[in-house]
């Protein structure tokens, strides 16, 4: 199936997007497939992402993989981001995504670590 | 029997399923399918006459030239070319623009100004933003007026005689507006500029008459225009092509060659170096044929009426916005929209399942996205094979989106 249960129900009812006040890291990037850019806030404690939130005109995919990508990091040490891979994203997605769409997955992924790395965004 | 019933059987692909369904292909303005005569004529001159062109003093090198400058006579008839020497082989539309930009660069002076618009392809933009940061220029580009149409009065305020350049789609790939461009290039040639229209949405749907449209370069594309991949045209004025420098050096460019200099050869040699696109100009030259038989004035008119039928079904289906005129008599073969809550991307891939071919993003026309306020459409477009009853799967299958994300 194109858009598995997973991905309708995270697109219709996500569970982190939004913004957070004041956080302590933020990223954005732009999917150079489609022009869709994702912005993800973080708050950091002690180290650990202790919480996260997105924002974006994207698609269905791009959306439901940042909101898993969101709660898969949630209360992990934000050091550990660069090991999640996007076998871990697609797992959670329960998708069978092609290859075209494969940016769409990766994208939020990419933010992320992205910000957690203190990377400056781009205009 | 419509246009387009008659001509589908012509098209091998549109017999294919896709996903398990007939396939619907709507995305034209990417790239045209091609018709058995074009499959036909690739194999026949590979198989028969195919050598390098110019310089082979022998049976196939010779038929092989024959073949190629016949086909440049005949791309040059069918837009209205006065003769050969105005009629440039390159790889496609973007290589055509290139070269211009890259020729009229060396002429360029600081403070010297490149006018575009906002609705233009990227294709017909970055070269020039490119040229005007080498030479110091500017770039201006003339505003539109209800997101759909270019604001002729800030044309008359945005050149000058510093004006050197106007470049501007002849029609929108994403609009379809078919732009005024003869009275725009006279008004462009009142103030000095050379004009290049992009013709790569219009080739394929329009008769075109260079003369009548004014401009002194026109650049489009084979491939969508029921021709292969890797040919394009660059039309010039052959009076303004004279005048110019050599865009790219090699072989077959050059007349006499020493180590230190070169001499030029004739137009329009001049501006193909290298081995050029052979067979696929032998493509493009029975793709012509094919659209000439049929005349661009009936092309057109069937275009029209898929493009009325496509607005009137669209404008049904609660949720949808139509971008561009929403007169198809002011319109190219393409019909860009969006629904509700509906990523494009999403939309193209469920249409997909449906076995329908659309586009689907910012069709690379991102300046006109922004000025719209939008990350990007989905975008249906037609050639010559498609039918209504096409339009009409597209219009039950938008209308059910909703249901299926």
């Amino acid at each position: 199936m194109l858009y598995s249960p997973v991905i309708r129900e995270r697109f219709r009812s996500p569970r982190f997007r939004g913004r957070l006040e004041a956080p302590d890291a933020v990223f954005e990037d732009v999917n150079p497939l489609c022009g869709d850019r994702i912005r993800i806030e973080c708050r950091l404690t002690d180290g650990v992402l202790a919480d996260a939130r997105f924002t974006g005109d994207s698609c269905a995919i791009a959306a439901a993989s940042a909101d898993v990508l969101i709660e898969l990091m949630r209360g992990r040490p934000a050091g550990s981001a660069g090991a999640v891979d996007p076998p871990m994203l697609l797992e959670r997605l329960q998708a069978d995504i092609r290859p075209s769409r494969m940016k769409c997955v990766t994208l939020p992924l990419a933010v992320l670590q992205g910000a957690l790395s203190g990377k400056e965004v781009a205009r | 029997m419509t246009l387009g019933e008659r001509c589908r059987g012509d098209f091998p692909i549109l017999r294919r399923p896709v996903n398990g369904q007939p396939l619907v292909y709507l995305d034209s303005a990417a790239s045209s399918q091609k018709p058995t005569q074009v499959i036909e004529a690739l194999q026949r001159y590979y198989e028969r006459s195919h050598a390098n062109v110019h310089r082979s003093i022998h049976t196939l090198g010779e038929e092989a030239t024959e073949l190629y400058e016949a086909a440049r006579d005949a791309v040059g008839a069918f837009i209205g070319a006065r003769s050969r020497e105005e009629v440039v082989f390159t790889r496609g539309t973007t290589e055509s623009v290139n070269l211009v930009a890259l020729t009229m660069a060396r002429t360029l002076r600081p403070g010297d100004e490149i006018l575009v618009t906002e609705m233009e392809h990227h294709s017909n933009l970055i070269s020039w933003q490119m040229i005007c940061r080498d030479r110091g220029a500017t770039l201006r580009a003339i505003p539109l007026v209800e997101g759909r149409f270019l604001d002729l009065g800030a044309l008359d305020r945005l050149l000058s005689d510093r004006t050197r350049v106007v470049a501007l789609a002849h029609v929108s790939n994403v609009l379809g507006t078919i732009n005024p461009v003869a009275e725009i290039a006279a008004r462009a040639h009142a103030a000095g500029a050379l004009v290049l229209a992009d013709g790569a949405q219009a080739a394929p749907h329009l008769s075109l008459d260079m003369a009548a449209l004014g401009v002194d370069f026109y650049a489009f594309s084979g491939h969508k225009m029921l021709g292969p991949t890797g040919i394009g045209v660059l039309y010039g004025r052959r009076e303004v092509l004279d005048r110019l420098e050599p865009g790219w050096g090699g072989s077959e460019m050059i007349k006499e060659v020493w180590i230190d200099h070169a001499q030029w050869n004739d137009l329009p040699w001049r501006f193909e170096p290298g081995t050029p696109p052979i067979a696929e100009a032998v493509g493009f030259h029975a793709a012509v044929e094919y659209l000439d038989k049929l005349g661009m004035e009936r092309v057109s008119a069937h275009e029209r009426e898929l493009t009325a039928l496509c607005l009137e079904r669209l404008a049904l289906i609660p949720g949808v916005t139509v971008y561009g005129p929403t007169d198809a008599g002011q319109k190219g073969a393409v019909v860009a929209f969006n629904v509700d809550g509906i990523h494009p991307h999403d939309g193209a891939a469920l249409l997909d399942q449906a076995g329908i071919a659309v586009r689907a993003g910012h069709h690379c026309a991102q300046p006109l996205m922004r000025r719209l306020g939008i990350v990007g459409t989905l975008r249906a477009s037609f050639s010559v094979y498609t039918t209504p009853g096409d339009v009409e799967r597209l219009g039950e299958a938008v209308a059910t989106l909703h249901t299926q994300l």
